[in-house]
């Protein structure tokens, strides 16, 4: 398995991203940066967390016509892996892969805290190491992860078992106290129908190793490497 | 032919905006009690060079429903107005 980590100006997560992948999964990676109109070819693209460019006009919109997005909406058509985390998910929803949109924190407030969240789904090959149901501590960091769609479009997501992680107590119950941002339905992390393609907001780079007081997010890459090997 | 357009972009009715939330509240707190209900959106000031208006208009619809705004969770409406060239 090999993999490409996007680099847009303002990123600040893909050197963690690249750090959980080479030294801990232990994979090729390689860094792309955003004008790069060419996507090497690999197994899993990671779109890393961050502010691309200031989070100016809306999280994730400018980043969404960088050039590298063409190959990587390619990419990802072509049913290969893609995973998006924090402003990874948002770029992922600002460019249509991804049902669903973000707003503000109900607090308002950025939050940057270790959360629990749930998994719901494990016929995924982000998932295959997790038994359904099993919770992860994963850190959050972000003012926009309030997770909004249409109610069609939750129905949607769950007729067709799209909802991945959801926050949640450490022993898996769900509750507004659980909830960090006000998120739909507790939603931390969704697929897209062919679930080739995940967002989520909690950074399982951030908690794949025991010197980060986590080594839950490992599972998420240790589950696309058994998937994919 | 010069134009200026004034474009706004603003939360849907059906999504809950707690910016205009928390800034309602606030002027409640302050004895605003003439304020009612309070929506934050965005802005913009475009100039723009098209053949007529027509153009112009059809043109800045695009520019929204590409980038400026997010048909999951904003509406948008706008004013155009012809500038001295």
């Amino acid at each position: 398995m090999k993999a490409a980590v996007i680099v847009f100006p303002g990123s600040n997560c893909d050197t963690d991203c690249f750090h959980a992948l080479k030294d801990i999964v232990k994979v090729p990676v390689e860094y792309v940066w955003h004008k790069d109109r060419h996507l090497p070819k690999v197994d899993l693209v990671v779109i890393p967390g961050g502010f691309s460019y200031g989070d100016y006009l809306r999280t994730g919109a400018i980043a969404r016509f960088s050039p590298v997005m063409e190959s990587v909406i390619r990419h990802a058509n072509e049913g290969r892996a893609v995973i998006g985390i924090c402003n990874g998910f948002q770029i992922l929803l600002e460019a249509g892969l991804l049902p669903g949109a973000m707003l503000r924190n109900k607090s308002l407030e950025f939050i940057c805290k270790h959360t629990w969240i749930r998994t719901e789904e494990n016929l995924t090959i982000f998932t295959g190491q997790m038994d359904p149901g099993e919770t992860l501590c994963i850190p959050i960091a972000h003012g926009e992860g309030n997770y909004y769609c249409d109610d069609d479009t939750l129905k949607s997501l769950h007729d067709h078992s799209q909802v991945i992680f959801r926050y949640s107590s450490e022993d898996g119950k769900l509750g507004e106290a659980f909830n960090p941002n006000g998120s739909k339905d507790h939603i931390a992390g969704i697929v897209n129908k062919k679930k080739n393609i995940l967002g989520m907001m909690p950074h399982p780079e951030r908690s794949s190793e025991d010197l980060l007081g986590s080594s839950d997010g490992r599972k998420i890459f240790e589950s696309i490497l058994n998937a994919l090997e | 032919m010069k134009f200026k357009a004034t474009i706004h972009t603003s939360l849907k009715k059906s999504v809950l905006d707690p910016q205009g939330q928390t800034t309602l509240h606030a002027l409640e707190s302050m004895g605003f009690k003439e304020a009612k209900s309070l929506r934050i959106g965005k802005y913009f000031e475009l100039a723009l060079e098209a053949e007529d208006r027509a153009k112009a208009k059809e043109c800045i619809h695009v520019m929204c429903d590409k980038l400026l705004h997010n048909p999951v969770i904003e509406e948008y409406s706008f004013e155009i107005q012809e500038m001295p060239s």
